[in-house]
């Protein structure tokens, strides 16, 4: 996919926010801002970026903006579209920044439900794979031995026994109109999916991963990098699901090492081999799978 | 537009809305305080190839033409131009 830059909205709309320094969801609402535009509502449920976007009267988006309940994203979203519409508004993009709690676990009844009304809405889920607003607890997305508070590594268990939810696969079984995958490190193919997600009719999700560099332990310099490792890695992969069929937008062919990336964050470093040499058997098992079912 | 600092900062009671609503991209305070280290730019280095302006979380950097310029009142100084820059242009000090 190409993405020109020059042809990118040169105004800022979430500007001046109060997230840590190389905050990755930041990254990932700025740039899907700048493509959806001025005339555009955003949905934000509690989680980082609605807490580090209005701190009354700090109000850092430039277009509309509103918290919803944590739950509620998606539902929120239906009402906003669906209020726009009736007072004669056509041009505007109805858009939901839910973190990854606020997707998999809390708020993914309401996402469910907008998906299956086929409401004409984007949402985008930045995944920075724990509660990192309230001081990284596990959520549904956080992946197999990271260690957070609620899952914290000792002797016997070496931080999240569960492997991650497959969110994206989650919302593609609904047979939803668009999903697809990203990650804040290849932001060309972030844009270009946002770009091509607002031109589509009918429910579209996004899942992004944006690192956190307070809770994945990594300076706060890497965020682009490890975001880039990830999916370099096999760990993460880029994706569309588009009229049921699903397709692989970048094979990384030959792995980088996934032991070099986990072992990079703190939240990573009590691994012992047997528990690395489990990840990468797994991220083994699901690429077989893509690369033998996905275009 | 994008969000702009207004001069006055503090509110009193009756100026606070009773509604939900506000208005969109009003600031008051500033990041800078949040920095340790500060980016800066070698004009003769950079190619303008506008990598810094696009991953910057912060949307500080904004091109002039093809040189990048720097909002210093909301950068965090958290160095990711600096590492993006392919021509190594941005140096952090």
């Amino acid at each position: 996919m190409k993405m020109n830059i020059n042809a990118l909205d040169r105004n800022e709309y979430f500007y001046g926010h109060k997230a840590c320094a190389g905050c990755g969801g930041s990254l990932a609402v700025r740039a899907a801002l700048k493509v959806l535009g001025e005339r555009t509502a955003a949905v934000l449920p509690a989680g980082c970026m609605s807490a580090v976007g209005f701190n009354f009267p700090q109000l850092c988006f430039g277009n509309n903006a509103i918290i919803s309940m944590f739950a509620g994203t998606a539902s929120m979203l239906t009402g906003v579209e669906a209020g726009l519409r009736r007072k004669g508004h056509r041009d505007f993009h109805a858009v939901g920044f839910a973190g990854d709690g606020g997707t998999a676990d809390i708020g993914i009844q309401a996402l469910s439900g907008a998906i299956d009304r086929g409401d004409d809405i984007i949402y985008i889920c930045y995944d920075n794979e724990a509660y990192m607003n309230t001081g990284i607890q596990k959520s549904g997305l956080t992946p197999y031995g990271a260690r957070t508070t609620t899952t914290p590594a000792g002797a016997n268990i070496h931080g999240n026994i569960r492997p991650k939810k497959n969110m994206f696969e989650i919302a593609a079984a609904h047979d939803i109109p668009y999903a697809a995958t990203a990650t804040v490190g290849y932001l060309n193919d972030f844009i270009s999916k946002v770009e091509k997600a607002s031109k589509i009719k009918g429910t579209k999700y996004i899942h992004v991963i944006a690192p956190c560099p307070t809770g994945w332990g990594i300076p706060v310099s890497d965020t682009v990098e490890v975001a880039r490792e990830i999916v370099d890695c096999g760990l993460w992969y880029l994706a569309e699901y588009e009229n049921g069929e699903y397709k692989l937008d970048r094979d990384p062919g030959e792995f980088a090492s996934a032991e070099n990336y986990l072992r990079r964050q703190g939240r990573f470093r009590h691994l012992t081999d047997q528990d690395i040499h489990t990840i990468i058997t797994s991220r083994d098992r699901k690429w077989e799978k893509i690369r033998k079912e996905w275009k | 537009m994008k969000p702009y600092i207004r001069e006055k900062s503090t509110f009193t009671f009756d100026e606070i809305p009773e509604e939900t609503c506000f208005e969109a991209g009003y600031l008051v305070t500033v990041n800078s305080g949040w920095r340790s280290v500060t980016p800066y730019v070698d004009a003769d280095r950079c190619i303008g190839c506008s990598q810094c302006y696009l991953y910057c979380p912060d949307g500080v950097i904004s091109m002039d033409g093809k040189v990048p310029v720097l909002d210093y009142d909301f950068c965090k100084g958290c160095g990711i131009c600096s590492k993006i820059c392919p021509r190594q242009a941005i140096e952090m000090r």
